[in-house]
């Protein structure tokens, strides 16, 4: 047993070894400590410090200190993970067990002679050779499983620069169980991230800012569609999964980064949903209160703390937000009223053109139909039940 | 909407009571006792109707699942290997059933061989937790599945019949 997990150790050592290999010839500069803002064709970071002087960012070197967590180094999470990098976030932490496949290639980021090599790896080899002032971690595992859930939390709580939680963690994965895995580590841990989504037809996606106990959290409803304005009669899903294109891909991920950049470097209003329909450059945005009735304990624990909170704070947070409001009813979208955060209902207001893919019964406890009844307690052990299994 | 034959199935299997993931010690043994007991009453099932289709297994913990499940086309018995993990999030998600031996092999899956489900499942899973256990995903996800794709499978000459897997059974 000690013989595979140190022969798989090796492999992934050396899976590494040939993405860098293959990926690019190392870095091509130096490192930089210090990010400046004169502007000169050797120096990577003036025209992002230029921010700065045009007065968008009072900081733009705090990016440096910064640590996020990409989860999902897909057709979305790649491009963040670049974007970020060519920004110059302090360090990246990368999780995806995936490998790169040629059919990968409509999608923007991996190239082919990547196909077979590591997500992680191929995109750290590449990202470092862009930005070798970026520090990057890169995870090759499933985070949905027992132990490498386990794994999961212990790094996004310790992986920042500073040994402490990271600062965001940024969603890119492609189904419901990783993300769902992905929020109860985020209210268990109180750790602040962004969900982030494109449809299986490649038309629509969105983004979403949680924040555990004060917006809406990704079990308080089900999962939400942007109306996509088409029949659904017509949509056909024979002989194929999930379609995808590099463009709504692209879309989302810069969505993504930049209400990324804005929360991180504090500037602009950061958007708590933003939607996107391609079909009819339809971009409905909203903000969304948790559900007190969420199934997940740890949102319920979170919304208890956010409301226990000093009312100064509260008001303040209010304050900061009335600067969306304003600007999106500029637009005719209608938002729920954010002015009164101790109303507590259940229902969920959504912007028109957003909509739950399906409900769920307020009132789960009463059963399906069921002429098999329900289980009653066994007399037998767990492992006379296996054994009865086996011998079937 | 799910068929009349689906749902007679799903509606003959035990539901489940325990709302308990793999993280949750105690309650997990609880409701891993009632995953059985429903598994084993659907294949009871299954071989009172002559619709006998595959047998799983657990490790101890409960969270690694494999097994074998067969479809019989023009009278001949194909059987793949099958295997999935429970998540973290179960049983509010439900399992990804994966067939690794067609992963590549038809559109209808991601990576891994896990199977591609019908618009129809999510809901319904969702709409039953914690009722709904593996035995259910099975009726409701992997077996008309397998009605859909493996003829098609078969018809496009990816999956080929091999004597060995009659006799192994
Ligand atoms: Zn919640």
């Amino acid at each position: 047993m000690d013989k595979v997990a140190e022969l798989e150790k090796k492999v992934s050592e050396l899976e590494a070894k040939l993405a860098a290999a293959q990926g690019n010839v190392g870095p091509v500069r130096q490192k930089i400590d210090v990010m400046s803002s004169e502007v000169v064709d050797s120096n990577p970071y003036s025209r992002l410090m230029a921010l700065k002087r045009m007065g968008i960012v009072d900081n733009y070197e705090k990016i440096r200190e910064l640590s996020v967590a990409v989860v999902g180094v897909g057709g979305v999470g790649s491009v963040t993970a670049e974007m970020l990098t060519r920004c110059g976030i302090g360090k990246l932490i990368l999780f995806d067990y995936d490998k790169v496949e040629l059919a990968n290639m409509n999608r923007l980021f991996f190239q082919p002679h990547q196909a077979g090599l590591s997500k992680v790896d191929a995109a750290a080899a590449t990202l470092q050779a862009i930005n070798p002032d970026v520090a990057i971690d890169a995870y090759n595992y499933n985070i949905t499983t027992v132990d490498n859930f386990q794994k999961f939390c212990d790094t996004i709580s310790t992986g920042s620069l500073t040994g402490g939680p990271v600062e965001l963690v940024l969603s890119c994965v492609d189904n419901f169980e990783a993300r769902m895995a992905i929020n109860t580590a985020c209210n268990e841990l109180n750790q602040r991230w962004f969900e982030s989504g494109v449809s299986e037809n490649a038309v629509s996606g969105h983004i979403q800012f949680i924040i555990p106990g004060e917006t809406a959290c990704f079990a308080c409803a089900p999962p939400l569609v942007v109306a996509s304005n088409i029949d659904e009669k017509t949509l056909k899903r024979e002989g194929v999964c999930a379609a995808s294109l590099p463009t709504t891909m692209g879309i989302v991920a810069g969505f993504l980064v930049q209400n990324t950049l804005k929360h991180l470097l504090n500037f602009g209003n950061v958007s708590n949903y933003l939607g996107y329909s391609a079909l009819t450059d339809f971009f409905p945005t909203m903000t969304l209160k948790p559900n007190p009735q969420c199934d997940d304990s740890y949102c319920r624990r979170r919304q208890a703390e956010f409301s226990a909170r000093p009312v100064v704070e509260l008001a303040t947070e209010v304050t900061e937000d009335a600067g969306p409001v304003h600007a999106d009813n500029e637009w005719g979208i209608s938002l729920l009223d954010e002015n009164s955060p101790e109303e507590e209902t259940p229902n969920l207001k959504l912007v028109d053109g957003v909509q739950v893919a399906y409900s769920v019964p307020a009132d789960s406890s009463t059963p399906e139909s069921s002429t098999g009844g329900a289980v009653a307690a066994s007399e037998l052990s767990l492992e006379e039940l296996m054994q009865q299994m086996k011998s079937m | 909407m799910v068929d009349e034959g689906t749902k007679k199935t799903l509606s003959s299997i035990p539901l489940l009571k325990t709302k308990a993931g793999p993280r949750d010690k105690e309650l997990w043994t609880t409701r891993l006792k009632e995953e059985y007991q429903a598994l084993i009453k659907y294949v009871q099932n299954n071989k009172e109707a002559d619709n006998d289709w595959f047998r799983l297994e657990s490790d101890k913990t409960g969270t690694r699942w494999f097994g074998k499940c067969w479809f019989v086309h023009n009278l001949l018995k194909y059987e793949f290997d099958l295997e999935f993990d429970i998540p973290v999030t179960y049983p509010t998600t439900a399992p990804e059933l994966a067939l690794p031996g067609l992963d590549g092999k038809t559109a209808k899956m991601y990576r891994g061989g896990k199977i591609c489900l019908t618009d129809h499942f999510k809901p319904l899973w969702a709409r039953n937790v914690p009722r709904f256990g593996i035995a259910h995903a099975m009726a409701l996800g992997l077996g008309p599945w397998l009605a859909v794709e493996v003829p098609e499978l078969i018809e496009r000459g990816v999956v080929k019949y091999q004597e060995k897997s009659e006799e192994a059974k």
